[in-house]
């Protein structure tokens, strides 16, 4: 049985259908990259799995447990398995860095403060912000708020991360030290999800890549082979196009 | 103007200004309670307003009509319906009661449209990292979107509160002893207008001056970023 099973998902935007139906499927530890054009509905897919878009259509799995998305509790158990890092990090911006780890830990799955600060402690140090505890989330760089916002979603103990774009918005010279965070991720066995624009950071550490185009999947298949040998055309435009320097 | 100057003397008496003092208090109390009750039942109507689901149309309407008609009405209006609203079922309230009830009447519709922009201020992408992390809708509010959204509701919902000390000069129309009835009442008793109101007017000034002031400075601290205000302190420290 697969980890995460996803079948036929569909969601809109008013009347414009920005999934069109997508299936993939993961193993535990596996970590999956969804690429594709802008607008191919890739953040979608991740914003409907922990319920901030609404799904029209189709089923989702976690060990074969189907998430109800209309029904609250349901929802609430999907966004218990599954944590997301935005683009944008969207720390909350009145918490110290700190309580931004903390605050879901203690005030939602009620762990005790003294245990949730010391793994808080951890994971920033694991990402490299040992030292930033106490400092509010406008005096770090993108680079170092997108860390602790991994960092928080860690917290949460997550089966799936999700992670969407997590260097889009980030100046080049700190892009590397988020990927660095990912990477380690990665090697530990986290089973993630991850949207991104960097193909060599794919082809890396992706175990599986899914190309989307117009809010479908167009061809999954291994790194290597979805880069180098595309069998459908769309991907191999696209490839072709954002490969070839 | 002799008539005034003749008059100074009779007019500051220690008897004269108790009595401008005790209700330049009461007209202080009235706007302040009013105002503090009608924020705080103001953030209940928002949060009313934005239950999601149909439904809670109905609430939605509720909250957005009591809103629209209340900013549409003068405050004199509400003043006399609240009297004879209150003095058909309850007929021994106070005409303090009745004062603070409509100022809370109409502080509520105010302070709800503010409050609303405020917290419609912070962006959403806030709310959807608390949503994706299973907080409810509460928490949210109270941990996330309202500590952000301070600096933008307190300076507005304090100029309104001290504009609205000069508005409960409309209560003397039901008879509440606040200052411009007691003004009233002082001109009644053959003391020049000009003298009476020239000293109410200061004092509406001094009541109101200092809270705008406190409103100024708490403008300034919170347009401060949190961050640069945090090194400050560290950097003090």
């Amino acid at each position: 049985m697969p980890h995460l099973a996803v079948n036929d998902l569909r969601a809109k935007y008013g009347a414009l259908e920005v999934l069109k139906g997508v299936s993939f499927s993961m193993e535990k530890g596996q970590v999956v990259a969804l690429v594709g054009p802008s607008g191919s509905g890739k953040s979608t897919v991740l914003r409907t799995l922990v319920g901030l878009t609404p799904v029209s259509g189709g089923s989702v799995t976690i060990h074969g447990d189907e998430i109800r998305y209309s029904n609250a509790a349901s929802v609430r158990r999907a966004r218990d398995q599954m944590a997301i890092v935005f683009q944008q990090y969207n720390l909350f911006q009145n918490m110290r860095i700190i309580d931004n780890v903390t605050v879901a830990p203690t005030k939602i799955k009620k762990r005790p403060k003294a245990e949730a600060r010391a793994d808080a402690e951890r994971l920033l140090a694991m990402v490299g912000l040992a030292d930033k505890l106490n400092a509010f989330p406008d005096q770090l760089s993108g680079g170092q708020q997108q860390r602790v916002a991994i960092a928080r979603a860690l917290a949460l103990h997550p089966e799936i991360l999700l992670l969407d774009e997590v260097t889009s918005a980030l100046d080049p010279e700190l892009v590397n030290e988020v990927l660095d965070t990912i990477r380690r991720l990665a090697t530990e066995g986290m089973t993630m999800i991850l949207v991104s624009h960097e193909m060599a950071f794919v082809r890396e550490v992706a175990d599986k890549v899914i190309f989307m185009d117009s809010g479908a999947v167009v061809e999954e298949g291994l790194p290597e082979q979805l880069f180098d040998a595309p069998k459908t055309d769309r991907a191999r435009e696209f490839f072709g196009k954002i490969l070839r320097h | 103007m002799e008539r005034i100057l003749e008059q100074i003397p009779r007019f500051f008496t220690a008897d004269n200004m108790a009595l401008l003092l005790q209700s330049a208090g009461l007209t202080l109390a009235m706007t302040l309670t009013g105002c503090l009750i009608g924020f705080g039942l103001a953030f209940i109507l928002v949060f009313l307003r934005q239950t999601p689901g149909l439904w809670a149309l109905p609430l939605r309407v509720v909250c957005i009509t009591y809103v629209e008609v209340f900013r549409r009405i003068p405050f004199i209006v509400v003043i006399y319906l609240v009297l004879f609203f209150i003095q058909t079922v309850a007929s021994d309230a106070s005409l303090f009661t009745i004062a603070v009830i409509s100022i809370c009447i109409y502080a509520i519709a105010y302070t709800a449209d503010i409050i609303r922009g405020g917290l419609e201020s912070v962006p959403v992408t806030q709310t959807e990292a608390a949503r994706a992390m299973n907080f409810g809708r509460l928490r949210t509010l109270v941990t996330v979107t309202l500590p952000q959204a301070w600096p933008v509701i307190l300076p507005p919902a304090i100029a309104f509160a001290v504009s609205f000390i000069k508005d409960t000069a409309l209560v003397s129309q039901i008879g509440v002893f606040e200052l411009t009835f007691r003004g009233k009442e002082l001109n009644n008793q053959g003391y020049s207008g000009i003298l009476v109101f020239g000293t109410i007017a200061m004092c509406y000034f001094l009541m109101s001056f200092p809270l705008s002031m406190l409103g100024q400075y708490l403008e300034k601290r919170l347009a401060t970023p949190r961050g640069e205000r945090s090194a400050r302190k560290i950097r003090r420290a």
